[in-house]
């Protein structure tokens, strides 16, 4: 009943040009050619001319082979049975298990109505003071975790999989040297976390048109679990392959680039990802985190620029620490005044302190004299650096919080953090005592 | 332009299609897309030959080559009438309340919903009579919205001087029906309803002058009013860094601004900040007017993942709905957050049509499109004398958060009051992050004059201390130096910051503004007398705690009184001993 078409007329890059009749655009195809059939997503018509951006890459491709559309754009199967399995970019297995053809759903529907919307409310419990305390992570944020080639980002991640209260999660790899997948598997399995996971993996030998049905396949799959009621967090690492793959996609269909040789796009595609985190009025919610790596440590290169517009703050992991400055969830004021009174006053004065340590710091390697001042700063700054910064704790928000009255205590005198009178009444150690 | 005119498909490339025409087009005409059983909103853009380059205004995936377009012969129009207030638009005026109701969680493609409900009926009061000679713009009569008279004009489209030669009585009456008959210069007669059409992109003049504006719009913020403020009927933009607070400064500004209408466009950002608007607003009341937030605004909402080319439109509609209360005599404050995504709307399309490239590929006509976007701005005398404005304020996202890129610069030119953010203020959780050393207003303050100006002073002092105290260390810095640095660390902690969380310093009115900056410019004059840094370090201290308290305290409480009294104590041991 389907017609093979079989004149290829043009192969660049990853996109081959066919001509053929009555084709919807974002149709997908069947490219059949002796290495096997390959998926293919049509992005462009003109007259008769369809191109096509294969899947598997264009590598074999001949002019005589034969090519079919299907008729339907991306679908990818969802549901309880997807829990536990890992699949590549275009949603074949990878852990041997049975291919999946239940509940269908097209990748990248349409927006949420902003009116369906609620604002988020529920704290994501990490155990990780820097998280907790500093930057809380919410429902339905979305958040990238910016850093560069080397920091333990992945690590990162695969401690929130394991350790956020959520109830599913989906990991979407983009790009990642093997080692890095089997680091995720292997740790999500050895910590029991896989069969509450959901893997989608491109691995940097993959060809790179998957890399870019990544992003897509995981939040379709998330949207369903969240539309029945789950809290579901997205982990993607890494966006900036993603956005690599992008590049390379527009640069073959001869777009005019913008930035760096980014598409002038770049904004609208990230955030038409970005945005499918949402908190539901009547059903579940998508929460998430996205490793962006900068080129050369550089938070103005258009990727991770584009992102902070969009995402709702950033994590900057830098020499192994989420750094305080720079790092922001813009949510956190929606949950952090709901948790325990003292928490933003413990937030607020604790960074404007480090703030100041860090300029002692620098005073302090010119040379300069240290006042008495410069002294408590010094102190404090390392005790900070040391009991909150540290990926190592793992301890929940109330124990975080007293732990920094405790090291204020330690280093200050009430009036010298300008904490107002009635919460150093109510908090500062000793004080109910005496 | 008769009949119906159509044409076919011939090339999709992302949200453009270009369509094949035999009879007459127009530049910017709304079209329609037949797929299937949807029918899909597009506008023109370019035209070649007997091709046709239209922006659609939905995804198109799906669509094929040779599909039925169908031409509407009109421009894109936005309905102006009641019932516009508390409600929230898309780009294309269609009300989401409405499509939630009817589509569920999702945007459906393809669905076009009235902007105004057709079945509800207003309370129509005529002001004109049987024989008054009327023009575009003129009042006939008004109906309650909310709080406001709602006049309903004469539609700015006519041409001409009318004569009135029927007005209905007091009645209930729904937007389409007659209030009024006028009759033309050559006889003919003509109806008016409660609502009518405009193109967004042709600004409203049915005005009789614009006029230079003076006085002062109140946000509330103390930065902005006391030393960068904006004035009813100016401009001004908020660039900055992601980060760096602009979406939060445009909420509280939304909130406590001294306007009678606000029309928020959120274009291209983050659905969720809408969101907390939209949610808060009808719970929040205006303490001016006793009635909630909500039914003083209109949103306009597309979101960064809502189709690129309706974003586009946003601000038009945007802009054309804040002019339509200003014919009212009202005073409508526009924010648009954030203009850079319209330009990037403009980048898509431009790269799409393959343009030659300007600056970061940015179209040549950027530029002449931000500043007729400003223009709209203004404070105009409409014919029946009564004052109207629309003051437009920007959120600019400059790429890299470098202000020399193409949006900012275009936009500096034109705006009159600058609020540029600053990565290190919030880093260094300052906020506003204005920055106080860059931003600039070409309006005048409520603020004396003199006292501002030392104010601005002591903070390009107070900076060039810090800087050359990071050099030469704190001992190498005299005294006296250190003392103004402290001063205008002082100034910029307890008047320049501002606790968007706490309720009462969240926004300090007029009143309150002068009473406290005077007092903070006597302290920035007095003559302290310290023995030493530690000791001048320790009273500052202790001196930003007390204000700080003092900031919280309701204006004119017993407890504004109290923590007055306490600092003024605290001053005078000081002053009194040098």
């Amino acid at each position: 009943m389907q017609k093979f078409y079989s004149n290829i007329t043009q192969i660049v890059g990853d996109v081959i040009t066919v001509e053929a009749e009555n084709v919807g655009n974002a149709e997908l195809a069947q490219v059949i050619t002796r290495r096997g059939t390959s998926l293919a997503q049509v992005i462009r018509l003109d007259e008769k001319k369809v191109f096509l951006q294969v899947f598997a890459g264009s590598r074999g491709i001949s002019t005589g082979d034969r090519v079919r559309f299907l008729g339907h754009p991306m679908r990818i199967p969802t549901g309880e049975m997807l829990l536990g399995r890992i699949f590549n970019g275009s949603g074949s297995p990878l852990d041997g298990g049975p291919a999946l053809d239940e509940n269908l759903v097209e990748v990248g529907g349409p927006p949420v109505n902003p009116v369906k919307r609620i604002i988020p409310e529920k704290m994501i419990r990490t155990g990780i003071p820097m998280i907790d305390v500093f930057n809380s992570l919410v429902e339905s944020q979305k958040l990238p975790v910016f850093s560069i080639a080397g920091e333990p980002y992945n690590e990162l991640l695969a401690r929130i999989a394991i350790q956020a209260e959520v109830d599913i999660i989906i990991l979407g790899g983009m790009g990642l040297k093997y080692d890095d997948y089997l680091f995720f598997k292997e740790t999500l399995e050895e910590q029991g976390a896989l069969s509450r996971s959901i893997v989608f993996m491109h691995t940097a030998a993959d060809p790179i048109v998957e890399c870019l049905l990544v992003p897509d396949i995981s939040l379709a799959v998330a949207e369903n679990f969240a539309l029945a009621g789950k809290r579901v967090l997205v982990l993607l690492t890494d966006m900036s392959n993603f956005c690599d793959a992008l590049k390379v996609i527009s640069i073959t269909m001869e777009q005019i680039p913008s930035n760096r040789g980014y598409p002038g796009d770049l904004y609208s595609q990230l955030a038409s990802r970005y945005e499918k985190a949402v908190d539901f009025d009547t059903a579940g919610s998508i929460t998430i985190l996205a490793a962006t790596t900068m080129p050369g440590d550089d938070v103005t290169h258009p990727i991770p620029d584009n992102t902070g517009y969009i995402t709702e703050g950033q994590f900057y992991l830098k020499n192994g620490v989420i750094e305080p400055f720079g790092s922001l969830s813009r949510l956190k004021q929606q949950v952090n005044g709901k948790t325990r009174e003292d928490h933003r006053t413990i937030m607020d004065t604790m960074i404007q302190l480090f703030a100041e340590y860090r300029e002692t710091l620098e005073k302090q390697a010119m040379g300069f004299e240290m006042s008495a001042w410069d002294q408590k700063l010094l102190k404090y700054g390392r005790l900070f650096e040391k009991e909150m910064m540290s990926l190592e704790v793992n301890i929940p928000l109330e124990k975080a919080l007293d732990l920094g009255w405790e090291i204020l205590h330690q280093c200050f005198s009430p009036e010298e953090t300008g904490i107002k009178r009635s919460m150093i009444d109510a908090y500062w150690p000793g004080t109910h005592e005496g | 332009m008769t009949g119906l005119r159509k044409g076919r498909i011939t090339r999709i490339s992302g949200n453009m299609v270009t369509v094949r025409f035999d009879s007459p087009v127009m530049q910017n005409e709304v079209a329609y897309i037949q797929h299937g059983k949807e029918r899909l909103k597009s506008e023109i853009i370019r035209v070649r030959g007997n091709l046709a380059e239209m922006q659609v205004y939905e995804d198109t995936s799906g669509l094929k080559i040779n599909e039925e377009v169908e031409f509407t012969g009109d421009l894109l129009s936005v309905e102006l009438g009641p019932g516009m207030l508390g409600q929230i638009f898309d780009g294309l005026q269609n009300p989401l309340p409405d499509l939630a109701a009817q589509c569920g969680f999702f945007l459906k493609r393809g669905i076009y919903m009235e902007a105004l409900s057709g079945s509800e009926a207003w309370d129509f009061t005529p002001v004109a009579k049987a024989g008054d000679k009327v023009r575009a713009g003129d009042k006939i009569g008004f109906v309650q919205e909310k709080m406001f008279r709602h006049y309903c004009m004469v539609p700015f489209s006519w041409e001409g001087f009318f004569e009135v030669v029927f007005v209905e009585g007091p009645g209930k009456f729904t937007k389409n029906q007659a209030i009024a008959h006028l009759k033309d210069e050559k006889g003919n007669v003509h109806h008016v309803s409660l609502c009518q059409r405009w193109p967004v992109k042709i600004p409203i003049r049915a005005y009789r002058e614009k006029l230079k504006p003076t006085e002062p719009l109140v946000t509330k913020m103390r930065l902005i009013d006391s030393l960068f403020p904006v004035a009813r009927g100016g401009t001004y933009c908020i660039p900055g860094p992601f980060g760096a607070g602009k979406t939060v400064l445009q909420q509280l500004i939304s909130k406590h601004a001294d306007a009678d209408v606000v029309v928020i466009a959120a274009c291209g950002e983050r659905a969720g900040e809408v969101v907390e608007t939209i949610k808060t607003f009808p719970t929040l009341v205006d303490p001016k007017t006793g009635h909630p937030l909500s039914d003083r605004t209109v949103i306009i909402c597309n979101t960064s993942s809502m189709p690129v080319a309706a974003r586009e439109s946003s601000v038009y509609t945007a802009v054309t709905i804040a002019e339509y209360y200003r014919q009212m005599g009202l005073h409508v404050l526009l924010l648009a957050d954030s203009t850079s995504r319209w330009a990037q709307a403009m980048r898509e399309m431009s790269g799409r049509l393959e343009e030659i490239p300007g600056e970061e590929a940015f179209p040549a006509y950027l530029e002449s499109h931000i500043a007729s976007f400003y223009e709209r701005a203004g404070l105009v005398r409409l014919y029946d004398g009564a004052l109207g404005s629309v003051t437009i304020g920007g959120a600019v996202s400059p790429a890299g958060g470098n202000f020399e890129e193409p949006v900012t610069q275009a936009t500096l030119k034109v705006v009159g009051a600058f609020h540029g953010l600053s990565r290190s203020r919030s880093d260094a959780r300052r906020y506003p992050a204005i920055d106080p050393l860059i931003s600039w207003s070409k309006y005048r303050s409520f603020i004396d004059q003199e006292q501002k100006e030392r104010g601005q002073w002591l903070l390009r002092k107070g900076n060039d201390i810090a800087q050359m105290m990071r050099v030469v260390g704190e001992e190498g810095t005299s005294l006296g130096d250190y003392l103004d640095y402290l001063k205008s660390e002082f100034f910029d902690f307890v008047y320049l910051q501002q606790n968007a969380f706490d309720p009462v310093d969240e926004a300090t009115p007029e009143e309150r503004q002068s009473y406290v900056f005077a007092f903070i410019d006597e302290i920035i004059q007095s003559d302290f007398s310290f023995s030493n840094k530690d000791e001048a370090l320790h009273f500052f201290q202790q001196l930003r705690q007390l204000f700080r308290g003092w900031n919280s305290a309701p204006w004119q409480s017993e407890e504004f009184e109290r923590t007055e009294t306490e600092i003024r104590a605290l001053l005078a041991e000081r002053t009194k001993a040098g």
